[in-house]
């Protein structure tokens, strides 16, 4: 029997019904058996080589994001409610980009300050009256969720840049499929294994006109020095194209092809998992190793697709993130289905010095960062980490959002003590082509491993679990 | 198939067969230095495992211990030395990861479980049974890839490409090993047939797991003019010079067949071939063996440099 925690016991009096049968299993477990398991579960990562790199950590270039063996489980009317906001999010940020390097609508609407989009970074000023395959920017998306209550979930950020993280959710089931077959006779839980085929089917789907029946789409790495390289080789492989490397291909007449032992080979779709920057020395930084020359004039051309689109990255913008419930209002014309997590925007006079009264409740993030890093976690920092971070706050304030501290909700997970509650978030994976959207029911969930903890993030320790919808 | 894919997979063949050809030059040096001196096991059998592995010069300018444990260290686990089994795995696991989608997962995890299985001996080895299970750990590892390449691999080019690197190293390493020794093998006065050399040839034999082979092959007394004939000539055994260029021509042509074309590297393993068909120990020892192998290993960097630039390394 296990050990539950006195948090856990009482709020086990309100398990929602979909965690009935988990609950069953866990209490009817032996412990020794649980961690014959989570041993198993690391040394099938460990051989199958899932690692990800930390960076400035040189001792640990291959690292495991740990893995708890408890999964986290939504019933399917959850999932059917959420994956209808999904749609309409992700619809909502296509439509945003279209309308941004387009007619500017929603600018002209005064709705979103045009400063914070033309001004913006990551705006990016050649896409201006350019149209990709089917309108379509952001082909792959991952949209980080949390959850408070039983009906209230909350987008914390959109991923529209290059989301990583869908390997694991793919590996954790099969991961969980080999240790604990017994509760996948009993539970019907919804397959994943069909991502890597939608995914080829939206990369085809938005193939240039030119590419004929059969595109050649490839998967473009920074190169195995990068943390998410497992996943490129991984989803390359499932999907069956070419992991390539920015040397690999070259630009002639505009058209992209790959250095192959038979000649050149023409390139239709480039799925990149490389920043905008790094796209093409010729265009973005010329000191970039890992782009591949005269790709922007390719793209420009129309003969290559890239997912996402250039430019995408202004749509993740934490600052833009706070309209994007007049941003899905104003192109769906229907209310948001999903929340915002209420944000002060310290580019705001008012809502930087409520910000600077009120740090040790809030979340401060950059606008622009991602991957946890860079960010204050209020009521977890000590004073002079407070202090130094308001001095940065009051250089830069339009760098900066704020966030309240959510009562996030928590899921059992196997901790030293037994099985304890720990505070989760989940990303799913919007895939976007021209034969519409597709959402496999689960994603990745994150899992914050020190108690109390709200950072998830795996360059911070955070680990993974997988993730069922559960049909009836 | 990306040509930057071909040549890691290329390499991923040579660094194997490298690592393989240290285990078992390793494993024939402790057997070697195991014999009484009378009986040939000199106290310089780790020099000549080095002179073998043609890293003299380099143990050196590292001031390495000549002695069993500073050379068999250097061989097996040091990381300053380019070719040490350490380092071979390593490469051939960098090379493999960054091609990943090429490979299996089960000829995957072999490589990766090599790699791990040997890291965990760290850059030090304590003891000669450590040095031992060391050996053994990665001559094993070589036979789970080898297995699990010829199980589970799509006959095509990535399989093709590995199997073509493994086959230039395995014939580097064979000339490489008769060169080290040739003063071994040459008639020389009345120390023919002597005890003293015979532990020597037996040695070679050893290195490329030769030995019961030649026994099957000549149903005779070990004599230096048949151990060169074994391993330069014989088509039977796997590692002879000749074997290893029947299996490049074969490599180069299931290549050819796939992609429609031949080229230079094509033209070059031919002549090899056709060079060593039509050759005599007997020509080969007139004409001088030290020769006949300083132009053998030349001719063969030269078709690997071939290979590269036909497939556009």
């Amino acid at each position: 029997m296990f050990g539950f925690e006195a948090a856990e016991l009482a709020a086990a009096r309100t398990v929602r019904p979909a965690y009935q049968p988990l609950r069953h299993w866990l209490e009817g477990s032996p412990r020794e058996l649980m961690e014959t398991r989570r041993r198993q579960a690391e040394l099938f990562f460990r051989r199958i080589g899932i690692t990800f790199a930390v960076y400035g950590d040189p001792d640990a270039a291959e690292r495991l994001i740990p893995f708890d063996i408890v999964p986290r489980i939504l019933a399917r009317e959850e999932w059917t409610a959420l994956e209808a906001g999904l749609k309409q999010r992700v619809g909502a940020l296509n439509a945003f980009l279209a309308d941004i390097y387009g007619k500017q609508e929603i600018l002209r609407a005064g709705l979103v300050p045009p400063e914070l989009v033309l001004l913006n970074p990551a705006f990016a000023m050649s896409q201006i009256g350019k149209r990709p395959v089917g309108d379509i920017w952001v082909q792959i998306a991952g949209i980080d969720l949390v959850r408070t209550d039983a009906n209230q979930f909350f987008v914390l950020e959109d991923n529209a840049r290059t989301p990583s993280g869908v390997s694991y959710m793919l590996e954790n089931r099969e991961v969980m499929l080999k240790l604990v077959p017994e509760l996948f006779a009993n539970l019907h839980v919804a397959p994943v294994e069909a991502y890597p085929e939608k995914l080829l089917e939206t990369l085809h789907s938005v193939a240039p006109p030119g590419a004929g029946d059969e595109p050649n789409s490839v998967l473009l790495t920074p190169g195995q020095h990068n943390s998410a390289f497992y996943e490129h080789s991984f989803l390359a492989d499932k999907l069956g194209i070419e992991l390539v490397e920015g040397n690999d291909l070259f630009v002639r007449d505009d058209v992209v092809y790959m250095r192959t032992t038979e000649g050149p080979q023409r390139v239709d779709v480039i799925y990149r998992r490389l920043d905008d920057d790094f796209l093409d020395p010729l265009a973005f930084n010329p000191a970039s190793m890992l782009g591949v020359p005269g790709l922007m004039s390719a793209y420009a051309a129309g003969n290559v697709t890239l997912a996402n689109a250039v430019g995408t990255g202004v749509a993740d913008d934490k600052a833009i993130y706070s309209y994007m419930p007049e941003i899905v209002k104003f192109y769906t014309g229907e209310e948001p289905l999903l929340s915002n997590v209420p944000t002060h925007r310290c580019r705001e006079p008012e809502a930087l010095a409520y910000v600077l009264d009120h740090l040790p409740e809030l979340v401060v993030k950059e606008v622009d960062g991602s991957g946890g890093y860079g960010m204050l976690v209020g009521p977890h920092a000590p004073r002079a980490t407070i202090e130094a971070f308001a001095a940065k706050l009051r250089a830069a304030p339009e760098k900066f959002i704020a966030q309240p501290t959510l009562a996030l909700s928590t899921c059992p997970t196997l901790c030293d003590s037994g099985v304890a509650p720990r505070h989760v978030d989940l990303r799913p994976f919007v895939l976007t082509g021209t034969n519409g959207v597709q959402i496999v029911p689960g994603g990745l969930t994150r899992v914050a491993l020190e108690s109390g903890s709200l950072v998830v993030n795996s360059s911070q320790g955070g680990g993974t679990k997988d993730t069922w919808v559960l049909d009836d | 198939m990306l040509s930057r894919t071909a040549g890691s997979l290329y390499w991923v063949g040579r660094y194997l067969e490298r690592a393989e050809y240290l285990t078992r030059l390793i494993e024939a040096t402790l057997r070697l230095a195991a014999l009484p001196s009378s009986y040939g096991g000199a106290g310089n059998a780790w020099d000549s495992a080095l002179a073998a592995a043609w890293m003299k010069p380099l143990h050196e300018e590292l001031g390495r211990p000549g002695d069993e444990q500073g050379v068999s260290a250097f061989l097996t686990v040091d990381s300053e030395n380019p070719s040490s089994i350490r380092v071979c795995l390593e490469r051939a696991r960098a090379n493999a990861r960054s091609v990943r989608t090429a490979l299996t997962l089960e000829a995957w995890e072999a490589i990766n479980g090599a790699w791990l299985d040997v890291q965990k001996f760290g850059t030090r080895l304590e003891s000669r049974e450590q040095l031992v299970q060391l050996i053994d750990t990665v001559k094993v590892a070589m036979l789970v890839f080898d297995g699990a390449a010829h199980r589970t691999m799509l006959r095509g080019d990535a399989y093709w490409f590995i199997q073509l690197g493994a086959a230039i190293e395995r014939a580097d390493n064979t000339a490489r090993l008769l060169d080290v020794k040739y003063h071994l093998l040459l008639p020389h006065g009345e120390s023919v047939g002597g005890g003293l050399d015979y532990f020597q040839w037996t040695t070679i034999l050893r290195t490329v797991s030769a030995l019961t082979a030649y026994r099957w092959v000549y149903r005779d007394a070990v004599q230096p003019l048949k151990v060169a004939d074994l391993l330069i000539l014989n088509t039977q055994i796997p590692r002879s010079l000749t074997s290893c260029y029947q299996e490049i021509l074969r490599r180069l042509d299931q290549l050819a067949a796939g992609h429609g074309r031949r080229g230079p590297a094509h033209r070059l393993a031919a002549h090899g071939l056709g060079q060593l068909e039509g050759a005599s120990i007997d020509r080969i020892f007139g004409n001088g063996l030290h020769e006949f192998l300083g132009n053998f290993i030349s001719e063969n960097n030269r078709l690997g440099n071939a290979i590269a630039e036909q497939y556009l390394f």
